[in-house]
């Protein structure tokens, strides 16, 4: 029997078993962040450690900083704290740090794949759960606590068990006006939330061999949100055509070697997995969530539950306060209820082909009266380009307002936030309670082609009536 | 280093009903806006619990008869979400020493056993039990013994489940890794050697 990627890459990274039962892993490359991380570094501090490989770890700032003006010190005092703190834990402790000064400061997920660090058959832990996001180049990645993240730091290992593997396969041609986005909440609609606990998912089959990267990367930084830990598509062509030339990629020599090595991670023909799904890629509609949990998921032509045809009484009493919360009526159609805003970026959405993909919709139209709509590349790097390509420029004159990179309004942990119970066409990941920083504010999961459909109209729209023909 | 042995933990039990309980709902981001967890004690679920004025929802972990709960009853897939320690801290650090749920997201359950905070998995039917329970005799003593993998009170008894190795770890005080992960260092330097480092040669982007 062959075997999975997940497992080579486990079994190449693996120090040994530990005593009590757990495996030794080695971490090929650690991200920090400053939300996550500075408790980590005092843990150090206190007991006297040092960072053991520091040319594994690189470091930016994402969550907390603003997206209008970035000067310091922030109005937020601890905002500043934390990007202060962080400085200093680079510079003690010899890390990489990728600062606002640079150009390569980012969202940690968007900058690691642009830059070239995540690569094929790396494991790749950082103090975040869409870490998942790295296994898109074929890389077991996967999100830590900051007290793990001090064990990374101080040995470049981790205590774990490993997870099983589901093949989560998707067949066929997805149609027009379907993305990666609208795959992954289709495909947590199916397993649930829930489904993926104690699993990694590999994604395969043609519809996800056909995605280029910047979809590869958007399917399974949504792994987490099905419960998965790792999500993973198997390295091939396209992977080693995203990576080429990129700054921290093998270059020369080294190159063709790398790629040799890289294909020896994926997964062989004859590979055992723990579990198998199928989906069929032409069953899949533009989707979005109208719920408090990624897995509360529809088509856009549907209508929202009505418990009252939910036999459970467990469910039927999640899917009524799911509705409370939102706001919504049961049975309700979503589309043409009017949003108040749009927010296009994040680590799920927020990649130059994003920006690409709806720029020429959006060339000649404005935003809808009334709506605030934010368009956030996901780092400097994108954001550069899409200024060079005249991205930026379009959705200026369509009435976005144009930001500095950050992870901005998926977590609200800078000033960008809903107030109230506002409704946001959101293109991020989690349409949790507050998480868009109102306690009672409402978010809508999308592709970013829908949230462009939702700016210019105003409201729940079809992308495929909105901007028809799309390809 | 030994760190203390976890074998019982004794006290009430409070139900947080709900399936995906989400780290948000846990510990809402702006709480993170901090380089240290020494500011959250109390603040576990609180949007959950409080209004934007500060006024009580009537929250199970508010009521009366709950005050000084050790032991959180929780739904399917509790601790989904981001993989903020936060969670899980502002957790023990407002009193509770163990969460008693349907499931667990796979972080959630990782970071809880790292500061010595376990995590057992129950039946949908013995949770419910144990929510109703809660509710009927909230004063009730309830012992989680890891030992013998129960949660007990009187004549009542459930089941409680959690993987071999960290259930080990607790009972020997292992439950912080670093300790055995610091033990080999060579043998993490052999293997380091043998892996390609991306870092190394930083060069111009050539795009």
């Amino acid at each position: 029997m062959g075997k999975t990627l997940y497992r080579k890459v486990w079994e190449a990274h693996t120090v040994g078993k530990l005593p009590g039962g757990h495996t030794q892993l080695f971490v090929a490359t650690h991200y920090v962040h400053e939300v996550t991380s500075p408790q980590a570094f005092a843990m150090l501090r206190e007991r006297g450690l040092k960072v053991a490989y520091p040319e594994r770890t690189f470091a930016t700032v994402d969550h907390i900083i603003p997206t209008d003006q970035q000067d310091e010190p922030f109005a937020d005092a601890r905002a500043q704290a934390m990007i202060t703190a962080l400085r200093r834990n680079c510079a003690e402790n010899g890390i990489r740090f990728f600062d606002l000064p640079g150009g390569h400061q980012g969202i940690v997920h968007v900058i690691g794949p642009e830059l070239g660090i995540s690569q094929p058959g790396m494991t790749i832990v950082c103090g975040d759960s869409h870490t998942a996001t790295h296994g898109a180049v074929g890389a077991v990645a996967m999100g830590i606590g900051s007290t793990q993240v001090r064990d990374v730091l101080a040995t470049q290992t981790l205590a774990v068990l490993p997870l099983k593997v589901r093949r989560v396969r998707v067949e066929g041609e997805l149609g027009p006006g379907v993305t990666a986005k609208d795959m992954a909440l289709y495909i947590i609609g199916k397993l649930g939330a829930h489904g993926g606990i104690g699993y990694a998912y590999e994604f395969a089959g043609s519809a996800v061999e056909k995605l280029d990267m910047d979809g590869r990367f958007t399917l399974c930084n949504m792994a987490i949100e099905g419960g998965a830990r790792c999500g993973y598509v198997n390295p091939d062509a396209t992977t080693f055509a995203y990576l080429k030339g990129r700054p921290y990629a093998p270059h020369g020599a080294d190159w063709d070697a790398a790629v040799e090595r890289w294909k020896s991670f994926a997964s062989d023909p004859d590979a055992e997995y723990d579990d198998e799904v199928c989906f069929n890629a032409a069953d899949i509609e533009p989707t979005l969530t109208w719920g408090i949990s990624p897995d509360m998921n529809m088509g856009i032509s549907a209508r929202v539950p009505d418990p009252a045809e939910e036999p459970e009484p467990e469910k039927r009493a999640a899917l009524q306060a799911a509705l409370e919360y939102m706001l919504f009526k049961p049975g309700e159609q979503l589309l043409g209820k009017s949003v108040d805003v749009v927010f296009i970026g994040s680590c799920t959405n927020g990649r130059i082909q994003d920006f690409r993909t709806i720029a020429p919709l959006l060339r000649g139209r404005r935003v809808a009266p009334g709506i605030r709509a934010l368009a956030v590349p996901g780092s400097q790097e994108t954001a550069q380009q899409c200024e060079e390509e005249g991205i930026a420029s379009i959705f200026r004159e369509a009435g976005f307002d144009w930001r500095l990179p950050g992870c901005s309004m998926c977590l609200a942990m800078n000033p960008d936030r809903l107030e109230g119970t506002q409704l946001c066409a959101s293109t991020s990941n989690r349409n949790f309670k507050g998480r868009q920083g109102s306690p009672t504010g409402r978010t809508l999961l999308m592709s970013p082609i829908m949230a462009a459909a939702v700016a210019v109209t105003g409201c729940v729209a079809d992308p495929r009536e909105v901007f028809s023909p799309l390809s | 280093m030994a760190f203390e042995t976890i074998t019982t933990i004794t006290g009430k039990i409070v139900p947080v009903p709900g399936a995906n309980m989400d780290t948000d709902r846990i510990i809402p981001a702006r709480f993170l806006k901090c380089i240290t967890f020494d500011e959250l004690a109390g603040k576990m679920f609180y949007d959950e619990r409080y209004a934007a004025d500060g006024t009580g929802k009537g929250h199970p972990l508010d009521a009366p008869q709950h005050a000084g709960a050790s032991i959180i009853i929780g739904g399917d897939n509790f601790g989904c979400g981001s993989s903020r320690e936060h969670a899980p801290q502002a957790i023990r650090r407002s009193g509770i020493r163990a969460v008693v749920a349907e499931s667990f997201a796979e972080i959630f359950f990782g970071n809880s056993a790292g500061i010595g905070l376990p995590c057992v998995c129950a039946s949908a039917e013995d949770i419910e039990k144990l929510q109703q329970l809660a509710a009927r005799q909230p004063e009730s003593e309830w012992t989680l013994d890891l030992q013998k993998m129960t949660l007990s009170s009187g004549v009542h008894s459930v089941a409680v489940q959690m993987p071999a190795a960290p259930r080990d770890a607790f009972l020997q005080g292992k439950w912080d890794a670093i300790v055995e992960l610091m033990n080999a260092p060579e043998k993490v330097e052999q293997l380091a050697a043998s892996l390609p480092c991306p870092s190394l040669p930083p060069r111009a982007h050539a795009r």
